[in-house]
């Protein structure tokens, strides 16, 4: 089975020199989910802008391919390659209030892809969002389609932007901390609905996140990352059960637990921090060798 | 269309008042052949300098009284209007295609496109501007087509500044992304994501620029750079009003009025219509 996306050492720079990702390698089977995690600055939102081809303007990719389902993106020419992404792969993007364009309204934005890009007559666009945000359980679409972005609550607008990530039947969608802008109570359904979508869809998913509760109830694979580098790959089951790095146990220390929340909540370690500092600076001395 | 999310219009009496004005002086200069009590052009010696028509000495018939050589001031305010009206929408207009166009390019794109009108701005900014203008009145010859481009060249430059910076945020928001994202291309992205929310703006500024069109041209025509010198303009009436100030106020009162009246009502326009046309702020 050819894995849906598959990244290999994949590495990006600051103007400075200084790398975001190194040499990053992962796949993502057909249908699975690939939870990244990591702190802040890890490079975990880096690596899905990557394959969407939006990485910041000073952000370089140095090295590495990224394949879609065998395709070489790197090989294709820029407009070919947008074409390309943009058909195979959406994006559920973190703030829900800015993802929308505030002066359109939500059924020509969730309509666009699907009429000017992918050549559906308009008919057959509305009849499959109208189905799809049945599948986001929005009650009263017919009014939801009419309204402006500003009219509907936050978890709202995150069913919106789903169900459009949805719409195309796209073989990959790059969530991006798809619940950290939402208030608690919705973030749980939220990520419930992602979850049944994906399932029904089949649909595989990058899961970008920091929250290993979340990590836990939704994926299947697991990458843990820290400062652009991978520290542990693993299925979700066995990372949790037998977590081989420092660094990921004490990031699994470090997560409030729901079935004993009166677990002690460790802080990494300073001896962690120190020993992935060192993974860090034989990382970058190998670079440098590598470039000569 | 009003549903139960959109909170029903308010009374925006700024903004009746002003459409209000500009509607009721528009008619006037569109209707002018058929509304003008006189010929603005016929002067009658005898009927010099009469007063408006609450004052003693007022002839019946001469509303707002004459000037030196006796014309009909009210006439020629009306037909002044028309000149007034016609700079403005011309002129804004030109002006704000060339300089919309321009800052959505400049803050956009940014890089190399956005240093290349920048300076350009920059440049064109340091000139002032009422000078700038007499120079290409000057230049061009005097008449109608050459004020109002004289108005668009120099004032391009205040909208392209403002849609730049608008652009420049807007750009940058998620949608902006996610259009990429979906395969679409840059200047689509810029027509169906940008435009829409810069949209406001440049209609607040169209209106803005209409009411300082009017005053360049008002300007223009004080210092007799303007268009024909037969033709009735405001600014040359209130030229000819400062010469006889003391001897009949108001052939220099009306037309500041009028100006006045105007220009104000096309700044509270261009802001009740932002308001009206923002999704968010409606």
């Amino acid at each position: 089975m050819t894995p849906c996306l598959t990244i290999t050492n994949l590495s990006a720079t600051l103007p400075g020199g200084a790398r975001v990702l190194r040499d990053v390698s992962l796949d993502v089977n057909p249908g699975e989910v690939r939870a990244l995690v990591g702190e802040s600055g890890a490079g975990k939102s880096m690596i899905g802008k990557a394959i969407l081809g939006v990485l910041p303007s000073s952000v370089r990719q140095v090295s590495g391919e990224i394949f879609l389902d065998g395709q070489d993106l790197g090989a294709l020419s820029a407009s070919k390659r947008r074409i390309l992404v943009g058909a195979n792969v959406a994006l559920i993007p973190q703030d829900p209030l800015t993802a929308l364009n505030p002066s359109r309204r939500i059924g020509s934005q969730m309509t666009d892809q699907l009429i000017k890009i992918l050549g559906w007559n308009s008919a057959k666009a509305y009849t499959r969002i109208r189905q799809l945000l049945d599948e986001v359980q929005i009650r009263d679409r017919e009014r939801v389609l009419r309204s402006y972005p500003h009219e509907l609550s936050g978890g709202m607008r995150q069913r919106v932007l789903i169900a459009t990530a949805f719409a195309a039947e796209p073989k990959l969608i790059v969530a991006d901390e798809p619940t950290t802008a939402l208030d608690v109570t919705v973030q749980k359904q939220i990520l419930r609905l992602i979850a049944t979508m994906q399932r029904q869809h089949a649909t595989a998913i990058l899961f970008v996140t920091h929250d290993l509760g979340v990590v836990a109830k939704i994926s299947q694979q697991v990458t843990v990352l820290y400062g652009g580098m991978i520290i542990e790959q693993a299925g979700v089951s066995d990372l949790f059960a037998d977590p081989q790095h420092a660094y990921t146990r004490a990031l699994l220390r470090a997560t409030p637990r729901y079935n004993d929340p009166d677990a002690r909540v460790e802080p990494v370690q300073p001896d962690v921090l120190a020993g992935l500092q060192n993974e860090l600076a034989a990382n970058d001395h190998a670079w440098e060798k590598h470039l000569g | 269309m009003p549903s139960e999310h959109t909170r029903p219009h308010r009374f925006n009496t700024r903004l009746w008042l002003a459409g209000g004005w500009l509607l009721f002086a528009l008619a006037l200069a569109l209707l002018a052949p058929w509304i003008a009590p006189h010929d603005p052009l016929a002067q009658d010696l005898l009927y010099g300098r009469l007063p408006p028509f609450w004052s003693e000495g007022a002839e019946p018939g001469l509303w707002l009284g004459t000037d030196s050589l006796g014309r009909d001031l009210l006439s020629r305010l009306i037909y002044g209007g028309r000149i007034a009206f016609m700079v403005a929408f011309a002129a804004a207009t030109a002006a704000c295609l060339v300089g919309s166009t321009l800052g959505l390019i400049a803050g956009y794109f940014g890089g190399w496109p956005d240093r290349i009108i920048s300076r350009i701005v920059d440049i064109w900014m340091s000139f002032p501007p009422v000078l700038f203008a007499i120079l290409l009145v000057a230049v061009l010859g005097t008449g109608l087509h050459s004020v109002i481009i004289a108005i668009a060249v120099i004032d391009w430059t205040r909208f392209c500044r403002v849609i730049r910076a608008e652009a420049m945020v807007q750009s940058r928001m998620d949608y902006v992304e996610s259009a990429r994202i979906a395969g679409f291309g840059r200047i689509g992205i810029m027509i169906k994501e940008v435009l829409p929310n810069v949209m406001p703006s440049i209609i607040a500024l169209l209106s803005l620029e209409m009411g300082i069109a009017i005053i360049v041209e008002a300007i223009l025509s004080f210092v007799n750079l303007s268009i024909a010198t037969d033709d009735p303009t405001w600014g040359g009436l209130i030229a000819e009003g400062r010469l006889s100030i003391h001897q009949a106020w108001w052939v220099l009162v009306f037309p500041l009025i009028a100006l006045f009246l105007t220009v104000l009502s096309f700044s509270q326009l261009g802001e009740g219509l932002k308001q009206r046309f923002d999704p968010i702020l409606r």
